[in-house]
C-alpha cells in the first residue's frame, strides 16, 4: 500500500474540507460531489480522507463488513441460522473503495463467482465493489465520465441502502450503506441535474489564487513526493489531532441540538431560493449539525447554516442558462435577505 | 549548465540553428531523466525523421529493460488495463488474469500513436493510472491491481485543425515540444552526439534523488505559474521535477536559477493562459540589481517571503521569452478554432471510433465478424457443464459453441444540433445576442438528453467553428462570449463548413441536424471562387450539397421581411423554412423542438 499524503497537509480547499468531513461524521449526508478546475487536489484530498479516518469494527471475515453486534441490517450470512452465537469482531480501516472507469457493471454489483464455479462446479456469489463499500465510501473520479447505466445504479443503490442482484440464476441482497463521492471537472462534460441533486453537498473547487497559498501546497507535495515516510511522520501530530476531533464529533452529533429559530431560518432559506422538495432543508439542517460537532458546539448556530448553505443547496436552485450569475452570488444574495448580515 | 544549455549546435548549422530544435531536445532529455516524475511530453510534429530522432533518444536514454509499449489511438478499454486471459483461463480451469497495457508499460514509456484522436475515457484510464501509480482492473470478474508508473510520449501530427490532446492529459505531462517548424536538415544530428546525451541521462537518473532545490526555486516558479495565468497546480510542482532533472543532468547538487529558468520555459510557455506585463511588479529596491547576485544563500529567506526577488524575474522572464508570440492572438479569440477540412481516406476510422452503444445484456450467439463475445458471459454459461463434459484428469474448460453468448449493444444515435449562425454587419448585433441566448437554452435542455450542440460562425471571409460539438453549458458558454461580429457574409462558406462537420459528425455515428440562421444576404463568394458577384450562386451551390448528402436542415430567415431569396435557398437546401424575424431565444427553441 503506497503512503498517502495526510488530510491536514492539504493546503487551501477549506470548503472541500469542510464538505468530506463533514460527510465523515455524518454518512447519511448523502454523498459529495467536488467539481472544478484540474490540479486543484479534488482526488488527492479524498485519498487522505480515507487514511484519516478511525478504523471500525466488522464481523471478522464478512464480505460485506456487517457490523458486530446489530441486529437488523446484516448480510444473509451474518443473520442466518449459521450464525447462532456472538460473531467474532475485527477491527478494519474504514473502506473507500475507488471506481476506476471502465470497471464492468458485473464488478460492480458481483456477479456468480468464476472461480468456483468453474472449478468445483459451485454456484456462489462473488460480492463487487458495492459489497466492498459497504459502511465506507465509494468514489468515482471523473464521475462525468461515467457511463450513464453505471451512474443510474449507483444513485439507486446509494439511495436504499440495498443491493439487489438478480443475475445468472443468483438472487442476492445485501445491504449497501455507503457515502458517494464523485469529482469531475465540469468542462469536460456536465452532470445530468437529475443526478446533481441525488448528492448531498456539492462544493465548486477553484484555482487557489493565493501565491503563498500555491508555495506552501507545491512545497509540501514535493516534500511528500521525495520523502513520504518523514513527511508523514512530520504531520502524525496534526493528523492524529483531526482524527480525535472527528472522532469526538461523531460521538457528540446525536446530542447536538438545533433551535426552533434555526429550524425556521433554513425554512425560509430554501423557500426563498426556490429550492424544491425537502431533501435540500434536510441536507442543510444535518450538514450544520455535523459542522456544530465538528467545532465541539452542542447547537447549531446561524454561523453554522452559513457555512454549509452554498454546499447543501448551490446545486438544487433550478437552472436559469441566461442567468450570468452563478449559484453562489444567488445563495449570498438570499442569506444575505434571510440571515441578516 | 556548459553541456546543458550551451550545447554546440546540433544540426551543426551555426547561426540558423533553430531554437524549436534546441528546446525540444531539451524537454527530450529531460524527460528521459525522470518520465514518470514528468509524466510526459508531448511531441508535435508529423512523422519523419525529426520525430524518429526524439523517439530514438529517449529510447536509448531508458534502461535495456525498460518496457516500450505503442498504443493505439483507438485501444479498448479492456486491452489498457487488462481483464479475463481467455487462453490462459481455458487452460488452467480458472479465471486467469490478464495485465493490460497500462501495467506492461511499468517501469518503461507508453508511445501514444495519434494521441489527439485518443477518446475521453482512454485519457481518463492513463489519466487515472499516471496518478495513483497502479492499473487497477474491476472488469470481467478480475478485481486486480497492478503496479504501473510510466511516461507518456504523445505522438500529435501537429495539424492544425485537429483537436489538441485531452485536456485531462495535457494537464498531467511535463513538456510539449513542437517541432513543426523543424526541417528535417536541422534533426540530422550526428548519430554520437545522440549518443553522448543518451549516455549521461542513467547517470542524472540516479543523482535526482539527492538534488535539493531551495525555497526561493519553489517560490519563483510558482510565481512564475501564476503570473502566466495557469491555474493547475500539477504545472509548478512538474515544472519542479523538471528543474531537478536538469539540475541533475548538469551534474549540480542544487537547483540553480538557470535551471529553474529552463523549467519554466519548457513547462509553463505552452501552458500560459496570460501574459504578463512587461516589467515585474514594480518593488521597493530596485529592480536593476546586478543579476549576479549570489543565489540560494541562507541569508534570502527574507527575500523569498516577500513574494519577489530577482530569481523570480529571472524564472518568470525566460517563460515570458518562451511563449509563442501567437498567443495573445489566440487568447483574444477565446478558443476559436479553424474549421476542419473534410479530409479524405479518413472514413475508416472515423467508423471505427463509433460511440459505442450501451451494452444491454447478453444473447446466445455465434461468433461473426462484427459481433463481440462476451468472454465472461460465455465461461459462466459454460461453468455448470464442466463436471460433466470434463475428462478425467484434464483441467481443460470444455466450451461448446452452445456456450458462445455476444454482447448486445444498443445504440442510441445521439443528436447534435449545429448551429450555422451569420455573424455578419447585415446581421444586427441584437440578433447575434438571442443566437447565443439559444444555443444555451438548447444546451441547457439538451444535457437533460444528453445531446451535443456546436456552432459556427460566419463573418468577414470565412466560417469558423466557435463551439466545437459539446455538452459542456460552461464550455460553451465560454466560448460564445468571445464571439466577434461584424463584416460580410460568406454565406457559400458557412453552408459548406456546416455541411462537413454535419457528415463527419455523421461518420462518427451521431444524427446532426443544421440550424443556418442568416437573412440570406450573400456577398462573399467561396474563397476558390474569387468572383464577387457569383456569391448568391455559390451560396446556391453549396445549398445543393446539403440537399445531397440528406442532410436535415432548418433554414431560419431571420431578415426583417421574408424574401424569395432565402426561400429559393431553404428549398435548394432541402431545408425546412422557418422565418423568424423577430427570434428570440424561446421562440428559436420552440421551432427546434418541432424540427423532429
Amino acid at each position: 500500500m503506497a503512503a498517502v499524503f495526510p488530510f491536514s497537509a492539504l493546503a487551501g480547499q477549506e470548503e472541500m474540507k469542510r464538505a468530506l468531513l463533514i460527510a465523515a461524521v455524518e454518512p447519511a449526508i448523502g454523498g459529495v460531489l467536488i467539481f472544478g478546475d484540474r490540479g486543484t487536489g479534488k482526488s488527492t484530498a479524498i485519498r487522505a480522507l480515507a487514511a484519516l479516518l478511525p478504523p471500525m469494527q466488522v464481523v471478522a471475515g464478512c464480505a460485506y463488513n456487517c457490523p458486530p453486534g446489530a441486529s437488523a441490517g446484516l448480510c444473509g450470512l451474518c443473520a442466518g441460522p449459521d450464525a447462532a452465537g456472538p460473531l467474532a469482531a475485527a477491527t478494519v480501516a474504514v473502506p473507500v473503495v475507488d471506481m476506476p472507469l471502465g470497471a464492468t457493471e458485473d464488478r460492480v454489483v458481483g456477479a456468480l463467482d468464476l472461480e468456483r464455479a468453474l472449478t468445483r462446479g459451485e454456484k456462489a456469489f462473488e460480492p463487487g465493489l458495492l459489497a466492498r463499500a459497504h459502511r465506507g465510501f465509494l468514489y468515482i473520479d471523473e464521475v462525468n465520465l461515467l457511463e450513464d447505466h453505471l451512474v443510474d445504479l449507483l444513485l439507486d443503490v446509494a439511495a436504499s441502502g440495498e443491493n439487489v442482484v438478480e443475475r445468472e440464476g443468483l438472487s442476492v441482497r445485501h445491504p449497501a450503506r455507503f457515502v458517494l463521492i464523485g469529482s469531475g471537472n465540469p468542462e469536460e462534460g456536465e452532470l445530468r441535474p437529475q443526478l446533481l441533486d441525488r448528492f448531498g453537498l456539492s462544493v465548486a473547487v477553484e484555482t487557489l489564487s493565493d501565491l503563498s497559498l500555491r508555495v506552501e501546497a507545491v512545497k509540501r507535495r514535493d516534500a511528500f513526493e521525495r520523502d513520504p515516510h518523514g513527511f508523514l511522520e512530520e504531520w502524525r501530530p496534526q493528523e492524529d489531532a483531526l482524527r480525535a476531533r472527528l472522532q469526538a464529533a461523531r460521538a457528540r452529533l446525536a446530542s447536538v441540538s438545533v433551535a426552533d429559530e434555526v429550524l425556521m431560518q433554513a425554512s425560509r432559506l430554501c423557500l426563498s431560493l426556490g429550492t424544491d422538495g425537502l431533501r435540500g432543508e434536510l441536507t442543510l439542517l444535518r450538514a450544520a449539525r455535523a459542522l456544530a460537532a465538528l467545532e465541539g458546539e452542542d447547537r447549531v448556530t446561524m454561523a453554522h447554516l452559513r457555512q454549509v448553505a452554498p454546499a447543501a443547496l448551490g446545486h438544487r436552485l433550478r437552472r436559469n442558462p441566461l442567468d450570468e450569475a452563478g449559484s453562489g452570488a444567488r445563495i449570498e444574495r438570499a442569506m444575505a435577505e434571510v440571515l441578516g448580515t | 549548465m556548459r553541456d546543458l544549455i550551451e550545447q554546440p549546435d546540433p544540426g551543426g548549422g551555426g547561426p540558423n540553428r533553430n531554437p524549436a530544435w534546441a528546446d525540444g531536445l531539451l524537454a527530450v532529455r529531460l524527460f528521459a531523466v525522470d518520465p514518470a516524475g514528468l509524466a510526459g511530453i508531448i511531441l508535435r510534429a508529423q512523422p519523419g525523421p525529426v520525430r524518429d530522432a526524439c523517439l530514438a533518444l529517449i529510447r536509448s536514454a531508458m534502461p535495456e529493460s525498460a518496457p516500450w509499449r505503442k498504443m493505439p489511438a483507438q485501444v479498448e478499454a479492456s486491452r489498457l488495463i487488462g481483464g479475463l486471459d481467455l487462453a490462459q483461463t481455458l487452460k488452467a480451469g480458472r479465471p486467469v488474469a490478464e495485465r493490460g497495457l497500462l501495467a506492461e508499460a511499468n517501469g518503461g514509456i507508453i508511445v501514444m500513436a495519434m494521441a489527439e484522436r485518443v477518446p475521453q475515457g482512454v485519457a481518463a484510464l492513463i489519466a487515472q493510472a499516471l496518478e495513483s501509480g497502479e492499473a487497477r482492473v474491476e472488469r470481467d470478474g478480475v478485481a486486480h491491481a497492478f503496479p504501473s508508473r510510466f511516461g507518456i510520449v504523445a505522438l500529435d501530427e501537429g495539424l492544425p485543425e485537429d483537436e489538441p490532446l485531452a485536456a485531462l492529459l495535457r494537464d498531467r505531462v511535463a513538456f510539449c515540444a513542437d517541432l513543426t517548424s523543424v526541417a528535417t536538415g536541422e534533426a540530422a544530428s550526428p548519430p554520437d552526439r545522440l549518443e553522448t546525451w543518451a549516455a549521461a541521462v542513467p547517470a542524472a537518473r540516479t543523482r535526482l534523488a539527492r538534488v535539493v532545490a531551495g525555497d526561493e526555486i519553489v517560490q519563483a516558479l510558482c510565481g512564475a505559474a501564476l503570473a502566466l495565468g495557469i491555474g493547475s497546480l500539477r504545472a509548478p510542482l512538474l515544472a519542479l521535477r523538471a528543474a531537478r532533472a536538469a539540475a541533475a543532468l548538469d551534474g549540480s547538487p542544487r537547483v540553480e536559477e538557470e535551471h529553474a529558468a529552463l523549467a519554466a520555459r519548457l513547462v509553463f510557455s505552452w501552458r500560459a493562459t496570460a501574459l504578463p506585463p512587461e516589467e515585474a511588479p514594480a518593488k521597493a529596491e530596485s529592480p536593476s540589481e546586478p543579476p549576479d547576485e549570489p543565489q540560494g544563500e541562507p541569508g534570502l529567506g527574507d527575500d523569498a517571503g516577500s513574494g519577489g526577488g530577482p530569481i523570480d524575474d529571472v524564472v518568470l522572464e525566460a517563460a515570458r521569452a518562451a511563449i509563442p508570440p501567437d498567443l495573445l492572438s489566440r487568447l483574444q479569440q477565446a478558443g476559436i478554432q479553424p474549421m476542419p477540412r473534410a479530409r479524405s481516406g479518413q472514413s475508416g476510422m472515423a467508423i471505427k471510433s463509433r460511440a459505442k452503444g450501451r451494452p444491454v445484456g447478453t444473447r446466445r450467439g455465434e461468433l461473426r465478424s462484427g459481433t463481440r463475445l462476451s468472454l465472461i458471459d460465455t465461461l459462466r454459461a459454460a461453468a455448470p457443464w464442466q463436471p460433466l463434459r470434463r475428462r478425467p484428469g484434464s483441467a481443460r474448460i470444455e466450451v461448446r459453441p452452445d456456450d458462445f453468448r455476444v454482447t448486445r449493444f444498443k445504440q442510441r444515435t445521439q443528436s447534435v444540433t449545429i448551429f450555422a449562425v451569420d455573424a455578419s454587419g447585415s446581421q444586427a448585433f441584437a440578433r447575434l445576442a438571442e443566437v447565443k441566448g439559444a444555443v444555451e437554452l438548447l444546451l441547457a435542455e439538451s444535457y437533460v438528453r444528453r445531446d451535443q450542440v456546436a456552432l459556427i460562425a460566419f463573418r468577414g471571409q470565412t466560417a469558423e467553428l466557435v463551439v466545437p460539438p459539446t455538452r459542456s453549458l460552461v464550455r460553451a458558454k465560454r466560448l460564445l462570449a468571445g464571439l466577434p461580429g461584424g463584416g460580410g457574409t460568406p454565406l457559400a462558406a458557412g453552408i459548406e463548413a456546416s455541411a462537413a462537420l454535419a457528415e463527419a459528425l455523421r461518420r462518427k455515428g451521431l444524427s446532426p441536424t443544421i440550424v443556418l440562421m442568416t437573412d440570406g444576404r450573400a456577398n462573399i463568394t467561396r474563397p476558390s471562387a474569387g468572383n464577387r458577384l457569383n456569391a448568391v450562386e455559390d451560396a446556391l451551390a453549396a445549398a445543393r450539397l446539403v440537399k445531397q448528402a440528406q442532410l436535415a436542415a432548418v433554414f431560419i430567415d431571420t431578415s426583417p421581411r421574408p424574401r424569395a431569396e432565402a426561400q429559393r435557398l431553404a428549398s435548394e437546401m432541402g431545408a425546412r423554412y422557418v422565418p423568424l424575424p423577430y427570434a428570440d431565444a424561446a421562440a428559436l427553441n420552440a421551432v427546434l423542438k418541432r424540427r423532429a
